[in-house]
């Protein structure tokens, strides 16, 4: 059994065509699933239904076993030990940076203020942001802010982590600092799901490449086989624009 | 993509195509601006003069010792010379700046931009000083009529204190209620935002309640509140006294507007930020508590001020239930002695406490201003 099992989502927002039109994916223990695809093709959507930002048309989506889909389900719960980061880091501008990650552990968790406070400062000290802690978002570089928004996901010790592009809102010279942190991560077994276009990185951290296309995966594999030999078409020229932009 | 790798190819033996020539313009003369300028100053120095002796002439009818007031008048009428300083400084500017041009274009726009400065000053003070004497001269038309009801010192002196200490039930009534108005529009607010199919009920009746009270006019709302409630002779209401009433009212009816202010302010705040705040397992209350409501009651301050100034001015209204307030209380002294002034001292208290408040708002929306310029 799987860690998380999406079994045939669909989602349609607003219009008639489909987003989700069909989606199987199993994310085992330990993996990191790489999404890639066109832009627009539904890989943020997949992540925010995984943890039921939003809600899907049809289909079912197990976590543990457990279907955390459909009516009935307690969303708040599901949040809690489902993290996500967000492309734009969506940091609380009115808190301080400690108490952004403080925040969800004492009010949702109940934890005690200091306990609190101690954990947000080991997590800081990981990411070399300990001086920061009382500073405000504003004051941080991007990607001090997207490693603050990681921790901030962290400190509620998911049981999985979802990854919207963290790194597309940043400037180049910034990007490494917040795949190092994916990195060590993957080192410790963090079980992740990231919608990605830095080619590079996903060949080089994923267990399992999902080609997202219209709708489905349209062909999944480890990194080695779908970006050195991909069978579908499709595949092949989404990668070949990819190289031809220079970004693999 | 085609576009860079057209650029990339571009033959760099052929000789480049060459680029159109800019063309100096010389400064628009600004001699016919300087010379109305000095025409205003000329104007305004006259209209001066004049409207000084028409204010000695109504003084004299009075037969107050003059003097002194005299001295006042001329000086004061001798300060409009001033606006000539920048006016002939602007004229001589202008043409200097003109000679320059077949010297030094550079030199002639700077001297050209130095006479607009100046001749604009000298008109725009000349305006602002012709607008003040126009009310002097309303003031003491018709033998200080406009004065004399309006501005009798002696009268204002007199019931000063009487009007003064009515004004603290105005002061009594709009605190009271700001207060009331800054929780109950926030749960009007909060209700309007109630989520789901479930929550519909309640946001059709809160709506309906926003629609119904901003709508009625604030004076109608007094009155049947004023009049209407004692009417029914229920509990609590029974034993409620004018200034209470007046209280409710207003409260009623702020509260509409001040919880369009508070949910245009919870709406101004991006929904990024509540779904960060559900992605860490906030229910929808904590993330209006702990994530929206803080963010949005910064913005909200300037707009819920000038709500409140409103509010203040509002309480005047009370008079129509019978409350003695200031302006019901120079109602009175007004009739007793058939002149406004002591109407003119509510109307000034009111101003005073409002001014400050203005400027705060000003203030804070300006800061706010700058924060989004800073991009934060
Ligand atoms: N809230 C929404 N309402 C309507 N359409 C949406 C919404 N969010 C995304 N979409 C549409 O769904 C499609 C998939 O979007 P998204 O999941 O963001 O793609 P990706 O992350 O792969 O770029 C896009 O066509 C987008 O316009
Ligand atoms: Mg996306």
């Amino acid at each position: 059994m799987a860690l998380v099992e999406i079994r045939d989502v669909r989602k349609t927002y607003g219009g008639v065509v489909p987003v989700l039109n069909g989606i199987t994916l199993d994310v085992e223990e330990h993996q990191v699933v790489c999404l890639i695809g066109p832009s627009g093709c539904g890989k943020s959507t997949l992540l925010r239904c995984i943890n039921g930002l939003e809600g899907i048309d049809g289909g079912e989506i197990r976590l543990h076993g457990d279907r955390v889909s459909g009516p009935g389900v307690d969303l708040d719960a599901l949040r809690r030990d489902v993290g996500i980061v967000f492309q734009s880091f969506n940091l609380f501008p009115h808190m301080s940076v400690v108490d952004n990650i403080t925040a969800a552990p004492i009010k949702v968790l109940g934890l005690g203020r200091k306990e609190a406070r101690e954990r947000a400062m080991e997590l800081l000290a990981r990411i070399q942001l300990d001086k920061k802690a009382d500073e405000f978002p504003d004051r941080l570089s991007g990607g001090q802010q997207q490693r603050v928004a990681i921790v901030r996901a962290l400190a509620m010790d998911p049981i999985v982590l979802l990854l919207d592009e963290i790194t597309s809102a940043l400037d180049p010279e910034l990007v490494s600092e917040v795949l190092n942190i994916v990195r060590d991560l993957r080192q410790e077994g963090m079980t992740m799901v990231l919608a990605t276009h830095e080619m590079g990185f996903a060949k080089e951290v994923a267990s399992k490449v999902c080609f997202l296309y219209g709708g489905v995966v349209h062909e999944e594999g480890p990194p080695a086989e779908i970006f050195s030999d991909p069978h579908d078409e499709r595949t092949r020229s989404f990668l070949q624009r990819i190289i031809e932009a220079g970004r693999l | 993509m085609d576009e860079s790798s057209e650029a990339s190819a571009v033959d760099r033996t052929r000789a480049p195509r060459p680029t159109r020539q800019w063309k100096p313009a010389p400064p628009r003369s600004v001699v016919g601006l300087a010379s109305l300028a000095v025409l205003v100053a000329a104007a305004a120095v006259l209209s001066a003069v004049w409207t000084a002796g028409s204010i000695r002439e109504a003084l004299d009818s009075l037969s107050a010792d003059t003097a002194w007031v005299n001295v006042g008048l001329y000086s004061v009428a001798a300060l409009a010379m001033v606006l000539f300083v920048p006016a002939v400084k602007g004229l001589q500017t202008a043409i200097e700046a003109r000679r320059l041009i077949r010297i030094d274009l550079a030199e002639a726009r700077a001297t050209t931009a130095d006479a607009q400065e100046k001749s604009r000053l000298a008109i725009g003070y000349a305006v602002a000083f012709a607008i003040v004497l126009l009310f002097g001269l309303f003031l003491i038309a018709n033998e200080i009529a406009v004065g004399k009801t309006f501005f009798d010192l002696g009268l204002i002196f007199e019931t000063g204190a009487l009007v003064a200490s009515a004004f603290w039930v105005n002061v009594e009534i709009f605190m009271i209620a700001e207060v009331l108005v800054l929780v109950w529009g926030l749960l009007i607010a909060v209700a309007r935002l109630a989520p789901g199919r479930a929550g519909a009920p309640i946001r059709l009746i809160a709506t309906a309640y926003v629609d119904l009270f901003r709508g009625l006019p604030a004076i109608i709302a007094i009155y049947l509140v004023g009049f209407g409630l004692p009417l029914t002779d229920l509990p609590i209401l029974r034993d409620m006294t004018p200034t209470m009433f007046a209280i409710l009212a207003l409260t009623l009816t702020y509260g509409a507007y001040v919880s369009e202010v508070y949910r245009s302010g919870i709406e101004s705040v991006h929904w990024s930020q509540t779904a960060a705040a559900r992605s860490l397992g906030f229910s929808h209350s904590q993330t209006l508590r702990y994530v929206v409501v803080p963010q949005a009651v910064r913005r909200i301050i300037p707009p819920l001020l000038n709500d409140f100034i409103s509010l203040q001015k509002d309480t005047a209204l009370v008079s129509v239930i019978g409350t003695v307030d200031a302006f019901n209380q120079a109602k009175i002294i007004a009739s007793n002695h058939f002149n406004l002034s002591s109407v003119t001292t509510v109307a000034v208290l009111f101003v005073l406490i409002t001014i400050p408040q203005a400027r705060l708002v000003d203030k804070l929306i300006e800061r706010d201003q700058k924060r989004m310029r800073a991009g934060g």
